[in-house]
């Protein structure tokens, strides 16, 4: 086994609270390590909204979200953050030395004086459809995002879904693929018009297949997929296809962490609005996960827990230390980092 | 008060007063009724309080298979959306639900 990362703190959580807090505990003079389980920063605000434009953040009267992240992630740089992506969080366990042990679920572990949890709603992750035995499939032939284009060239595919995701790669692989059939519950698509007019010029040309109706039954065994049972208005059919690809949207979970002892209200983690710490000490929760009385789910809400939650935790990180506040135009941490 | 009642997956029922203008998703989670998850906290951004009317109610009520071109968007995240299928927080109650059966799907988004 891998020895275990040794950290002053540990986030987990890269959405723009993690992010934020990299900022506010490098100021106070603390080293980060950032978990997420997405491949890349910004949660929420990349994952679901990125071009969205948020208008309640101070100081930027219209910014996108993945502009938002783009600024936070360079302004938590010259505290040289070490981000781990695709990692999420499973146990948390207090070493006899008070320090924390956080296991991932791919075995990695962290070792910290603090865990800060900026985890949102949860890991974000692709809705299942209810399909029975779809676990077998999933990974061999069954698919919620496309990571190589190459794995369906010459392949029956078949893709779920009415949104961009659905038709976007419909337009993409249709060319490629051996044959190509998009099935979606109704004639009606989210997508962008004109996506949507490039989807029905390919289906009118006979490169794609468009099928109304919803899935019923994976045809397959040992995880190679044979055929796709589905069903519209009281009719039932069966289109082979031995790739699936599904976009039903994202949901999240907070999944393990609500069970490392803290307490919870509502699915969310309570904490001291003094400094944000929870239930265990040396535990730290910011950002949309954290709850109490007055709570609003707002970036900026974030942004200020980061900074209250700061200056408790770096007594934490470094108790032999004494630590006075410092802003940031008189700060020698930042005006030494700012110099590189 | 109004009796609305919730018939879960695997046939039981949980049956609960509702006040009127509250929505069906609100009676659920009030009443801690299983399978109403509503993820979102009723804004229609999630579709995991996805339920079915009953089809004798649907035919008595004929407004109640009005769903919103929003709700029709994000049924498509839900899954086996049928012509009565709703999303809860977009239901109001009102007094002639009396007694109305709603059913819950065997899973929500």
């Amino acid at each position: 086994m891998p020895a275990p990362i040794e950290t002053e703190a540990l986030i987990i959580g890269a959405g723009p609270a993690g992010l934020f807090a990299v900022f506010q505990l490098g100021m106070a003079g603390a080293r980060c390590h950032v978990a997420d389980v997405l491949e890349h920063a910004g949660g929420q605000c990349v994952e679901l909204y990125p071009g969205k434009p948020i208008f309640d953040i101070p100081a930027h009267p219209r910014i996108t979200g993945q502009e938002l992240v783009a600024r936070l992630v360079e302004q938590a740089a010259p505290f040289e953050p070490v981000y781990h992506f695709g990692e999420s969080a499973d146990a948390l366990e207090r070493l006899d030395d008070g320090r924390f042990a956080v296991r991932m679920a791919s075995g990695k572990v962290f070792h910290a004086r603090v865990v800060v949890i900026a985890a949102g709603g949860g890991a974000i992750q692709p809705k299942k459809p209810p399909l029975r035995g779809i676990e077998a499939f999933e990974g061999v032939s069954v698919f919620y995002a496309v990571k190589d284009k190459e794995a369906f060239r010459g392949r029956d595919v078949m893709i779920a879904g009415g949104g961009d995701s659905a038709l976007d790669w419909a337009i993409e692989l249709a060319p490629i693929a051996r044959g190509l059939t998009l099935i979606h519950r109704r004639e009606e698509f989210r997508a962008a018009p004109e996506t949507v007019r490039r989807m029905r010029a390919l289906v009118a040309a006979g490169k794609m297949d468009f099928r109304l109706g919803q899935m019923r039954e994976l045809i397959g065994e040992s995880g190679a997929l044979r055929a796709v049972k589905a069903a519209h208005g009281g009719e039932t059919f069966e289109i082979p296809a031995d790739r699936l690809l599904l976009f039903f949207g994202l949901t999240n979970k907070l999944g393990p962490i609500a069970k490392w002892g803290m307490e919870m209200e509502g699915g969310r983690i309570v904490v001291n609005t003094e400094n944000f710490e929870t239930s265990l000490p040396g535990v730290f929760a910011i950002g949309d996960v954290c709850v109490y009385p007055g709570k609003l789910k707002l970036i900026l809400s974030g942004f200020h827990e980061a900074a209250l939650m700061a200056q408790k935790a770096i007594g934490h990180v470094q108790p032999e230390r004494h630590h006075a506040f410092v802003h940031s135009t008189s700060s020698d941490i930042l005006a030494e980092k700012l110099k590189g | 008060m109004v009796k609305i009642i919730f018939t879960g997956p695997e046939g039981k029922s949980y049956e609960v007063d509702a006040e009127e203008g509250m929505t069906l998703m609100e009676a659920a989670l009030k009443n801690m009724v299983p399978g109403i998850e509503a993820d979102c906290g009723g804004a229609c951004a999630c579709a995991t309080c996805h339920v079915y009317v009953a089809p004798e109610w649907q035919a008595k009520m004929p407004s109640l298979a009005n769903r919103s071109e929003m709700e029709e968007d994000m049924l498509d995240f839900a899954f086996d959306v049928r012509e009565n299928s709703r999303l809860s927080c977009q239901v109001k109650i009102t007094a002639d639900m009396d007694g109305m059966t709603v059913f819950i799907p065997e899973q929500q988004g």
